[in-house]
């Protein structure tokens, strides 16, 4: 079985989302650092 | 099912975008950084049976600390033995293995807390978790820099980052799921590690399933290697076993060492230093805030200058870290005496993404001197530097710390002594990083070793 049985190009819309399934939690993850960080200014 | 994890099936076909594996690498190692945010399950783990205090049965912290320090120790023995195979299998099968470790290791270790048996822990998270950590680690770092001849050090920078984002995510989300799932009778540990396992391991396996290597003799599209070749960057290859007979893995082990204990010794202490340095004006919620600050310089350091080392080239950019870095270490208690904090915060802001850099551009380094074809492998060997490091950096500023102390050294300035040795050490990397040379042509494999193995002479792609 090859499991790359597309010879099409990858889609511009899963390049999108798959960057976005990363970027989301990441960000989520950077927001909550930088609201404790703030803390230090405050 | 071996044979869809194969490394054949596993070969990307024409119309591939290789924008794809960065978020391939990024959902293991966004999962695996989670280790950092360990600490977050000690106090809960402290109060499994008692709940809301500890019972004189309930597990120490001394007893709970062995649960990180083995995941660490099998990180490393993994990433050193575990990387010869993944050459052999690809990145494929070792991310899925690495899934099911990982994944698989927090359903054990909630079995553990379950069953209040500390065994299955130090065997969940610790052996089997720590072993889907080292295999986590290495498994897209040479796929990414065969996808990325053009721009080496910003592909692997991409993917060690996630491992710093990591925990990021995974002390905020483990927090969550434990409020939401605590009660009267639960502290709520056992289904938070069933849900993160899960998701964890679901995670890992889509960076497997959509991970690919390239084709031979692939390039990107309408890129020529450099004509004039840059002495530092060789386009042969060096096998695993061979590299340890040559001086620069042993300078670059030195190089990854001397910078990572560096880095991991101040940052440990990073939190008390602040808090005694500015007695009185940092609480320790704000010191808590610094920490948080330095985990992303720690994070951002790790793209920025793994990604400007492809414009400066490898061995500058650690100049920069061991010069740089000197200098910025001797200042810091300059700073605590003059009571700029500012400038504090900003010199340590630095300092951590300088460490971070130093993570994520060894890859390259490494690339460079060895070539692509088992970086890998010897990236995992090399990794044996940070186990190293993570011993000898928190035991050396412990050790120095409490001997000023016992001298009658004032607590606030009984880290000069440890900022001025930890500068010591970044010369002495200065010097290893300035003894590297190209590796001499006899270690360098030759067509019929690789007949040997795949019938492939990759340098011969170096040749379009």
């Amino acid at each position: 079985m090859n499991n790359s049985e597309s010879s099409k190009s990858s889609s511009p819309w899963l390049l999108a989302v798959f960057w976005l399934y990363v970027l989301i939690p990441l960000s989520w993850g950077v927001w909550s650092t930088l609201k404790k960080a703030l803390a230090l200014f405050g | 099912m071996s044979g869809f994890f194969s490394k054949q099936h596993s070969v990307a076909q024409p119309g591939y975008s290789r924008w794809l594996v960065p978020p391939a690498a990024l959902s293991v190692h966004l999962c695996i950084g989670q280790a950092y945010a360990f600490s977050v399950f000690n106090d809960p783990l402290t109060r499994v049976i008692g709940v809301a205090s500890s019972a004189p049965d309930d597990w120490k912290l001394t007893t709970l600390g062995w649960i990180f320090s083995l995941a660490i120790v099998f990180l490393g023995l993994s990433a050193a033995f575990g990387g010869k195979w993944l050459e052999k299998v690809g990145p494929r099968l070792t991310m899925f293995v690495a899934a099911c470790c990982f994944g698989g290791g927090f359903l054990i270790s909630a079995l553990g807390v379950h069953l209040h048996e500390i065994w299955l822990i130090y065997l969940g998270y610790g052996v089997i978790g720590g072993i889907g950590l080292g295999l986590g680690y290495v498994s897209p770092v040479s796929t990414l820099i065969k996808w990325f001849p053009d721009r080496r050090g910003m592909a692997t920078g991409m993917a060690i980052m996630g491992f710093g984002g990591g925990a990021m995510i995974g002390a905020p989300l483990s927090v969550l799921l434990m409020d939401h799932f605590k009660s009267a009778e639960s502290v709520g540990v056992v289904q938070t590690f069933l849900v993160m396992g899960g998701l964890y391991f679901c995670s890992m396996l889509i960076g497997a399933l959509t991970i690919r290597i390239p084709p031979p003799n692939w390039q990107p599209a309408g890129w020529t290697p450099p004509l004039v070749q840059n002495k530092m960057i060789t386009d042969k290859h060096v096998h695993i076993d061979q590299a340890l007979k040559t001086p620069q893995f042993y300078l670059l082990w030195l190089v990854l060492c001397l910078n990572v204990t560096a880095g991991i010794g101040v940052l440990g202490q990073a939190s008390v230093m602040i808090q005694e340095m500015f007695k009185g004006s940092v609480t320790p919620a704000s010191a808590a805030g610094f920490v948080g600050l330095l985990s992303l310089f720690n994070m951002g350091g790790r793209f920025f200058w793994s990604s400007a080392s492809d414009y400066l080239g490898r061995k500058n950019t650690y100049f920069i870290f061991f010069a740089v870095g000197a200098g910025l270490y001797s200042t810091i208690p300059t700073m605590g005496m003059t009571g700029n904090m500012a400038l504090f915060v900003l010199l340590y802001a630095l300092i951590m993404s300088m460490y971070g850099g130093g993570f994520s551009t060894i890859p390259a380094y490494l690339a460079d001197i060895f070539g692509t074809r088992f970086v890998g492998g010897i990236h995992g060997r090399l990794l044996t530097a940070w186990s190293t490091a993570g011993v000898l950096g928190p035991v050396l500023v412990n050790y120095i710390r409490e001997y000023q102390i016992s001298q009658g050294v004032a607590k606030a300035d009984a880290y000069n002594v440890t900022m001025y040795i930890m500068a010591g050490l970044l010369v002495v990397g200065f010097i290893a990083n300035l003894s590297i040379r190209p590796v001499h042509e006899k270690h360098h494999m030759k067509h019929g070793d690789f007949d040997e193995l795949d019938g492939i002479y990759p340098a011969d792609d170096a040749d379009h």
